[in-house]
Formats: structure tokens, C-alpha cells, sequence
């Protein structure tokens, strides 16, 4: 094959004249990425409008809302970002929300009634052996369904309708269906409050290391880049991504310093009424950043990541390259399970109590929001991002609706309903449009 | 063509059933260096079932499979690679979803310190093999799905050359090809050829068995017609042995 085809035309593309197409190419930006952003955007405005207008005054952009609906996103995002890797291969897992109430029961039964006959009351260990049988927990019961699902052939749909029921149903039975309260002091403070979060120092410290490190990933993206003498994207566009990137996060701690503590909790802690303690990231939202820059560097930057995708493109081709798909699928199982486990944390954390119905429907929406950030359910494409994105697009309308008072808990569910089949019309256009 | 020496691969009395049914009953075929046989025979043949045993994708119930005299366990694709046996499958075996750099690493991924996938050497080493394989080739950042069929054909070539495979082999690599694309490939399966390398092709167009092939092995219902040196039989005698599985009066 050395000779010049015809049939090979010259593929290089000449240069957009569309100033937008121009910005998206050279800073090399995710269009369903911006498309998405902009819906959350226009969810946002148009929520406070709403309000500003009909119930004389906006309640949706203000650093209370946020910071309130960064906490509720937490929990169907970090699930989320797992679900992404069970859409793409192809897979589906119903029993998220199950296995979320198996093991909060769990880790409720275990730090209130086993642990302190052993420890004493709020011993220091409590919550980490707690945490960690709770994600172990969530772990073998994924990786249980992950091997009927991949090595004894049960499609995942049913293993996992299974697991939804059973485990439910083993959440009631753990306890005789009681609620488990209270959670130990310092478990309590994962699922955020006051007094789970970092305050103002530490959001600021967490805020230009996320600085740091767009800026190290800017530089030696291009450093690599300049080393295979690829093409380099415009330094104008560097410096836009920079400036947009560092721009989001120290615009998310200016939010999130902006929220002070309530009077009812100053007095609590016999603070003086007046003082302004700014809560800051809350701890559910850091393990949310957390858990979505593992999980993005698992996909992007593993061998694992890689197989995840290729197994969901092309299934044959995966196992004639020599991965042992199998083996991957229990594994993809065995995280969700995990991820799951670290929900119910946060779950039980921020209820401070267990209780067998913990994470009822969630699985609805872990599944609504991996699909609304662009997961495809035919397979071989999703990204953590989109994920969490979705996951704070589906939040959004629901709380947008509560704050403007719009109906019962039921349009609420019309709406979520109506959004999410919306989204997924929307997305197949533009897959079509741009393919 | 007499060869002399131990053959590259001996596959040696090789049977496998699918729910009774023999697809492959009891065939012996053999491959030299720097030899291109070709596998012929009906849809249904067996002969995809036959070279499946030994890309790793299937397993022969019986027989023995000898790489340079030496007998050895292909179980699956990755032991097949290891002893650099590569192969063309005639779906391509692509994730479309990936780029061509991903494709072609696929299951022996380039990794920096830390263990996480280098993309940046991946790509420039795509870079080079498609530069002598396809130099028109630019579509290195889009995933395959967006390439044409010719395209496509040459990641899975780029696929099989770039691990410095011994022996090779091609599914009907030129079923999806247009006529200069066709040209490509036979070329460069000349090329191969003259490295030294074993080619089991499996062909349907009985022209280019004629013009590529120094062998024929020719199977029907599964089992083993005959083998012929090319040269020394017409294409009315192997498409004899296709359809109705007769030999040739003269037999290599």
C-alpha cells in the first residue's frame, strides 16, 4: 500500500469561517459538552427569573441554592459516573438504589449497634471501619452480579432486576425494618452540613490547587504534543481554557464562601449571631470531585478504560484483541457496586440515619442522568463529566421546581420524565447532524 | 513449490464440532516461510472455523497445532500473538467507537511511567506505519467508524505489520475493496511475503489465488479436498476441487 489512491482524498479540513466554529476548533472544546452547560445554564437563569418575576423575588442563583443543590447532586452523581462505564459496555445495573439501602443498613447497624459494645461510644475508628465495610459490602455484592452477568451469562437486566428486589428486601430484613439513628458524630459529618464542610480557608486551598493542576495538565498536554510534532492548538486558545477553567473553579468558591452558617447554628455552637462562618465545599461535593477525577482518569488514562470502551464498540473485536471481556465486566460491576457503597455514605451521613428504604428510585435516576450527560445506550460512548453534568441537570429541575413552588411531587416526576426523554431526542439530532 | 525444512506452521489433524455438527474434520495443512497458501472452498467450508483455531479464537477438539516443529497451546488470541501470529479478520475485528491509534494498540497498549496509557506515542507510532502503509491516511484523531472501507482495512493491516508478526493471516482482506485498493493489498502481501513472513490467505476470487497464492489447500463440508502448488494446476482444476470437491488428475 504505497502508492497514492484516489479514493483517498486529501482529508485535512480548511479552516472554519464561523467564529464559534473557529473558538469550538481551536481550543478543541466537546460541543455536547458546551450544549450541555448552556441547557444548565438556560435551567438555572430561567428557574430564578421565574421567580424573580412571578413570586417577586429569584431564590435559584443565590449561594444557598447552590450550594444545597451541590449536596443533593453528589449522591446521584457519584453513582452516576459509574453507571456511564456500565451504559457503555452495553449493560444496564437497576439495583443501584437497593444496593445503596443494603448497605447503608450495613454500616448503620454496624457503627450504632455493633462497633461502640466493642470500641465505646464515638470511638475514633467507628467511622472508617464503617466506611470501609460499607464500600467492601457494596463491592462483592457488585462483583456478585458481575460474574452471573459475565461468566454464567444472565443478561444484565435481569441479574440486577433480581438484585433491585433482593437486596431491598435484605435492607428491610437487616433490621426488622427499623430506622438505625444516630449515625456516629463523625460519620455524620460525610454527608455534609455546617459542620461537613471546609470553610472558607480550605475551599480557597482546594480551589487554586484545582488552578494548579488545569494549568499542569494545559502545559504538558502541549509539551507532549510539541515532543510528536503534532499540531498545537492557538496559545490564544490555551490561555481561553485556562481562563475558563480556573475561571469555574474560583467562581465555585466565591459561591461557596458566600453561604454563611444559619443564626440557629452560630447559637448552637455559642458563636456570636452576627458572625459571618462561610460553610465552603461541602465534604459530599469534594467526594463527588474526587470520585470524577479517579474515575476520568481510570476511562481516559488505563488499559481498563480503554477495554471498558472497546468492549462496548465492538464486543468480538475486544476479545479477539486478547482482553479478557469477562473479567472486565465483573470488574466494571464490582465499582459500581463500590461507588454505590460511597452513595450510601453520603446517603446515611447526610440523613443521619439508615433506613431500608435509603436510595429508593435512585437507580431512575443514576440511569437518567449517565443518559442525559450523553451516555449512549447503544454503547461505546459516555463520559464521567457528562455524567455529573447530567446528574446536576436532572437536580436542578427538580429543585428549580420545588423553590418556585410549581405543583406536588408528582409534576415534579412529569417533568424529570419528560426531560429525559427530551434529552435523549435531542442528543440523537445532533449525533446524526454531526456524524 | 518444494519446500524442504520444518514447516513454519503445521496444523496437524485438526477437528472441531459446533452442537454435532463437524465443521472441521480431521485437516492437515502446513505453511513455509515467506509462502503465501491460500484457503479455499464454499461459504460454510470451514475454513474461517479452521484459521479461527489458530488466531486463538476457537479451540480444535483434536489435533495438534506445531509452530517451527514445535508443538504448541493456542488458547486464546493473546497466546496466538505471543507466538506473533497476527490476523485480518474479515469483519476487521474494529472497535468503531476508537481512533486508529486505539485499534491498533488494542490489548497491547504503549504505556508511560505509572502504567497509564501513553496516547502521544501511540499516535505518532501510527503515525509511521500508516505513512508507509496509507500515506493519505489523516483521520488519526476521529474514531474509525467516521473512515471509508479502504481506511478501515488499513488499520487492520497497520494492525497486523506494525507487531512484526511471522505469520500472518488474512480473512478475505480484499472483499470490501475496490479495484485500486484490491492493488494494494496484493502488493503489499508481495512485500510480506518477501520479508519471510507465512501467509494463510483465505480468498474467494479464484484470480487472485492464481496471483498470489503459491498453495491452495481447498476444503468442502469441512473437510480437506487436497493441496496443490499453484503453478502447476489451471483455475478450472481448483474450481473443480471447490465445487465438486474432486482432485485434480494431477496432484502436487
Amino acid at each position: 500500500m504505497t502508492n497514492t489512491p484516489p479514493t483517498h482524498a486529501p482529508q485535512g479540513t480548511e479552516a472554519p469561517v464561523n467564529p464559534i466554529a473557529r473558538f469550538v476548533r481551536a481550543t478543541e472544546l466537546d460541543t455536547r459538552m458546551l450544549g450541555m452547560v448552556g441547557a444548565l445554564l438556560l435551567i438555572w437563569i430561567g428557574f430564578h427569573v421565574y421567580g424573580a418575576l412571578m413570586n417577586g423575588g429569584g431564590v435559584f442563583l443565590t449561594p444557598r441554592n447552590l450550594w444545597n443543590l451541590s449536596v443533593q447532586t453528589s449522591m446521584t452523581g457519584i453513582m452516576a459516573t459509574g453507571m456511564v462505564l456500565i451504559i457503555i459496555t452495553r449493560n444496564i445495573d437497576l439495583s443501584v438504589g437497593s444496593i445503596v439501602g443494603v448497605t447503608g443498613m450495613v454500616m448503620g447497624l454496624l457503627q450504632v449497634e455493633f462497633l461502640p459494645q466493642y470500641l465505646g461510644l464515638g470511638h475514633p475508628a467507628i467511622w472508617v471501619v464503617t466506611v470501609v465495610a460499607g464500600l467492601l459490602a457494596g463491592t462483592a455484592i457488585g462483583a456478585l452480579h458481575g460474574w452471573l452477568i459475565a461468566y454464567r451469562g444472565i443478561p444484565s437486566f435481569i441479574v440486577t432486576l433480581g438484585g433491585l428486589m433482593v437486596w431491598r428486601g435484605m435492607a428491610f430484613l437487616s433490621a426488622d425494618g427499623r430506622t438505625i439513628s444516630p449515625v456516629d458524630e463523625t460519620f455524620a459529618l460525610l454527608g455534609g452540613g455546617p459542620s461537613g464542610s471546609i470553610g472558607a480557608a480550605g475551599s480557597w486551598a482546594v480551589g487554586l490547587l484545582g488552578c494548579a493542576a488545569v494549568l499542569w495538565i494545559l502545559r504538558s498536554g502541549r509539551i507532549a504534543r510539541r515532543t510528536h510534532g503534532f499540531a498545537l492548538r492557538p496559545m490564544w486558545a490555551e490561555y481561553t481554557l485556562a481562563a475558563l477553567g480556573c475561571g469555574s473553579l474560583i467562581g465555585a468558591v466565591l459561591v461557596v464562601n458566600a453561604y454563611p452558617w444559619p443564626k440557629g447554628i452560630l447559637k448552637q455552637q455559642n458563636l456570636p449571631e452576627d458572625a459571618f462562618i462561610a460553610h465552603g465545599f461541602a465534604y459530599p461535593v469534594l467526594i463527588l470531585a474526587v470520585v470524577g477525577i479517579l474515575m476520568t482518569i481510570l476511562m481516559t488514562r488505563t488499559r481498563f478504560g480503554r477495554y471498558v470502551f472497546a468492549i462496548g464498540g465492538n464486543p468480538e473485536a475486544a476479545a479477539l484483541s486478547g482482553i479478557n471481556t469477562r473479567w472486565v465486566t465483573l470488574k466494571i460491576f464490582a465499582l459500581m457496586g463500590m461507588l454505590s457503597g460511597i452513595a450510601a455514605v453520603v446517603a446515611s451521613a447526610r440523613l443521619n440515619s439508615a433506613t431500608n428504604a435509603l436510595g429508593d428510585l435512585d437507580e431512575l435516576y443514576v440511569i437518567a442522568s449517565a443518559v442525559v450527560g450523553g451516555t449512549s445506550l447503544a454503547g461505546g460512548v459516555g463520559t464521567i463529566y457528562g455524567a455529573i453534568i447530567g446528574a446536576l441537570v436532572m437536580q436542578s429541575l427538580q429543585t428549580g421546581m420545588v423553590l418556585i413552588g410549581f405543583g406536588d411531587g408528582s409534576y415534579r416526576k412529569i417533568v424529570v420524565g419528560v426531560a429525559l426523554v427530551l434529552a435523549v431526542y435531542l442528543d440523537n439530532l445532533y449525533r446524526k447532524k454531526t456524524k | 513449490m518444494a519446500h524442504s525444512g520444518t514447516p513454519l506452521v503445521e496444523m496437524r489433524d485438526i477437528s472441531i464440532s459446533f452442537g454435532g455438527i463437524k465443521a472441521v474434520n480431521h485437516v492437515t495443512i502446513d505453511l513455509h516461510p515467506g509462502e503465501v497458501v491460500g484457503l479455499l472452498g464454499h461459504n460454510g467450508a470451514g475454513k474461517s472455523t479452521l484459521i479461527k483455531c489458530l488466531s486463538g479464537a476457537y479451540q480444535a477438539d483434536q489435533g495438534d497445532i506445531l509452530i517451527n516443529g514445535e508443538k504448541v497451546q493456542i488458547k486464546s488470541p493473546r497466546d496466538a500473538r505471543a507466538q506473533n501470529i497476527e490476523t485480518i479478520y474479515q469483519t476487521l475485528a474494529l472497535a468503531d467507537n476508537l481512533d486508529a491509534a486505539s485499534n491498533l494498540f488494542l490489548g497491547r497498549e504503549l504505556v508511560g511511567p505509572g502504567g497509564f496509557l501513553d496516547d502521544s506515542k501511540m499516535e505518532a507510532e501510527t503515525r509511521k506505519i500508516m505513512a508507509r502503509l496509507n500515506p493519505n491516511f489523516r483521520k488519526f484523531n476521529v474514531p474509525v467508524s467516521a473512515l471509508s472501507g479502504g481506511q478501515r482495512q488499513s488499520v487492520a493491516i497497520a494492525r497486523a505489520v506494525y507487531f512484526n508478526a511471522k505469520i500472518l493471516i488474512m480473512d478475505e482482506p480484499t472483499a470490501a475493496l475496490g479495484p485500486h485498493e484490491t492493488q494494494m493489498v496484493s502488493e503489499l502481501i508481495q512485500e510480506l511475503k518477501a520479508q519471510g513472513l507465512g501467509i494463510f490467505l483465505i480468498e474467494h476470487d479464484i484470480h487472485n489465488v492464481m496471483k498470489l497464492c503459491d498453495r491452495a489447500s481447498v476444503m468442502k463440508n469441512g473437510q480437506l479436498v487436497g493441496t496443490v502448488n499453484v503453478n502447476e494446476v489451471t483455475d478450472e482444476d481448483i474450481l473443480g476441487m471447490i465445487i465438486m470437491g474432486k482432485q485434480p488428475a494431477k496432484v502436487a
